[in-house]
């Protein structure tokens, strides 16, 4: 049934592609509730935990095991509906997904079908450039995650050519809440960068809300992306591809545009798309054909005999929605107020992942100027050359307060400072251990600077006469003379009136 | 009339994995017919006021607090397991992607 495909794929280059044709796309979000227990069994949700260390019958589909609803999972998705301005079903009842898989032990997912718990929902996505694009929310329902297959055998640890797999259930039983757009249409050439504000927007929204820590590298968050192209926006939609399991903000971006070129190419040279699944390679960023659809894809839902339906109360919906805290949108309003930051800045720093460190490096006792310079300036070009996120660097915000701290109080100058941020992300401890163990801290005996002065003048006499002649500009050199001899341990300003003290003249 | 052909049978037999002889094709095709038209003389005597029933017992919301238990014990997961390998349930080669 799987079908793959050799050798290259056509692609058109992606802005003739986006000239030529219109796309349309839609994503479904999965994120995983970070409850304390499964969806339906009290077996505990634990991250990186040995093999199978965290089931019980119920996750495992042992026969006669019974599921009970995590009634803390139903809020979060109640939550989650109503920050995506959902309309919170009155009734809704859970319904079987019958397919054979491994990682599905009881060869069904129990999941919502004909009756979500939230529908009819928007979100406002607002785009680098700070344009707000309305991306409106089918539905979102309640359902369990699968366990984790391994292949062995075979050169890659993929599934072609693997001998046998190995099944691991901790993460069978999960709570999931999967999020489903209605065809996203109008974002011709912007697309990709759409998409990925999307689910950028979506992660955002689950950590305001608590209901998932949202890392997008442990897989709480994963995307299946759809996408079509037609001749034109009045025309009839075209066949779509559904790309799985997309994990990344920029993969999302990257496989949009892929897929568009790739399909740019098909229906140019007159060809036609085949709905299939597709997947995606992060190393290569190509999408190659998974499964066709066909007869297996006949879930033969049908209602959950062992649940009881679920209708939350008006009222209970209401206490969620009051106790809903402010959403990402507007937080950074509020922020930009505060730190009387300019719209470019702030939209760097939103788009850096550097909004949260800012707000907590403030709260450590650093200005928003002071605080957005490190995480923006020496962090964030660290961080260029890692693949990682700013939140990922061994530093916390506590001790970017804590070396601007030692740079307000003089202790250290920007220079010093530099080396010392080097020192904590080189786990050498905390800022003050760092300049206590590598002997950092400006000089400010002010006997040791007048003697370094004093070589200093005596090295370029004629600036001292000109100085004295009314050229003050001139004190620089004998400025940087005194930081060399310090090898720059010394306090710039403090040096600078010092010389002029010593010369006699007005600063 | 005859609502479910042998065919339907056999399709979604293929697709539950249940391995049907001939004759009972023959045999289910009626007597799931029998039982389609019974809940279909069920849907014309009950008005548009009654709504449809997926429960028997009139209860909603039966929720569970978010507590862990202890897992069971890995010995005891794997027990039943026709093979295994470092804690985990062996299965022979899946041929499909999911």
């Amino acid at each position: 049934m799987s079908i793959s495909t050799h050798g290259p794929i056509d692609l058109i280059d992606y802005d003739e592609a986006v000239a030529r044709f219109d796309p349309v796309f839609g994503i479904e979000v999965h994120v995983e509730l970070g409850t304390k227990t499964k969806m339906f069994d009290s077996a505990p949700q634990v991250f990186g935990a040995e093999p199978n260390t965290a089931v019980s019958p119920t996750s495992l589909g042992l026969p006669g095991a019974l599921p009970v609803v995590n009634g803390t999972a139903v809020e979060y998705a109640i939550r989650i509906g109503l920050a995506l301005n959902c309309t919170i079903a009155e009734t809704c009842r859970f319904a079987r997904k019958n397919y054979f898989y491994p990682d599905v032990p009881k060869n069904f997912q129990t999941s919502q079908f004909d009756e979500p718990i939230a529908f009819d929902g928007y979100l406002d996505v607002e785009l680098e450039d700070g344009t707000i694009f309305r991306v409106e929310i089918e539905r979102a329902h309640m359902e369990e995650d699968a366990g984790k297959n391994t292949h062995v055998g075979g050169a890659t640890g993929r599934i072609q050519g693997a001998e046998y797999s190995l099944v691991d259930y901790n993460r069978a039983g999960i709570p999931l809440v999967e999020i489903v757009t209605r065809p996203i249409e109008g974002g011709g050439a912007r697309t990709p960068e759409i998409a990925r504000a999307y689910v950028r927007s979506l992660r955002d929204i689950f950590r305001a809300l608590e209901v998932s820590e949202a890392r997008m590298e442990r897989g709480n968050v994963r995307a299946d992306v759809n996408l079509s192209l037609r001749a034109t926006p009045e025309s009839p939609l075209g066949t779509r591809s559904e790309t799985k399991n997309v994990n990344s903000f920029r993969s999302v971006e990257r496989a949009i545009r892929f897929e568009v070129s790739r399909q740019a190419a098909l229906l140019a040279a007159g060809g036609v798309v085949v709905q299939e699944t597709r997947h995606w390679h992060e190393d290569t960023g190509t999408t190659t054909a998974g499964r066709i659809k066909s007869d297996a894809d006949d879930y033969r839902y049908f209602p959950e005999p062992d649940l009881l339906p679920i209708a939350p109360s008006r009222e209970w919906v209401e206490e969620i929605r009051a106790g809903l805290p402010e959403m990402p949108v507007a937080r950074r309003n509020r922020l930009q107020g505060d730190w009387a930051f300019a719209d470019a800045e702030m939209r760097d720093v939103v788009n850096a992942g550097a909004l949260d460190l800012i707000e907590a490096t403030v709260a450590a006792g650093a200005s928003p100027a002071s605080a957005r310079k490190w995480w923006m300036g020496e962090l964030a070009r660290v961080v260029k050359t890692t693949d990682g996120e700013l939140e990922d660097l061994p530093i916390t915000p506590v001790q970017v307060a804590d070396l601007q701290g030692l740079v307000d109080s003089g202790a250290l100058n920007d220079k010093l400072a530099k080396q010392v941020l080097e020192g904590v992300l080189a786990g050498e401890g905390s800022p003050q251990e760092v300049v206590t163990a590598r002997g950092l801290g400006v000089v400010s005996d002010d006997g040791a600077l007048l003697a370094a002065i004093d070589e200093a003048l005596a090295a370029q006499p004629d600036v001292a006469e000109k100085i004295r002649g009314g050229k003050i500009a001139a004190v620089g050199s004998v400025v940087g003379g005194v930081m060399k001899a310090t090898r720059g341990q010394a306090d710039a300003g403090r040096v600078r009136a010092l010389i002029l003290e010593k010369l006699g003249v007005e600063g | 009339m005859s609502t479910i052909s042998r065919d339907e049978v056999a399709r979604v037999a293929g697709l539950a994995r249940i391995d049907l002889t001939s004759d009972e094709l023959d045999r289910l095709a009626g007597e799931l017919d029998v039982i389609v038209q019974s809940v279909a003389r069920i849907s014309e005597v009950a008005t548009a006021d009654v709504p449809a029933t997926s429960h028997p017992l009139p209860m909603f919301n039966v929720f569970r607090a978010d507590v862990p238990e202890p897992s069971l014990p890995v010995a005891d997961v794997l027990a039943g397991a026709p093979a295994s390998e470092e804690g985990r349930f062996m299965v022979p080669q899946i041929l499909e992607e999911d």
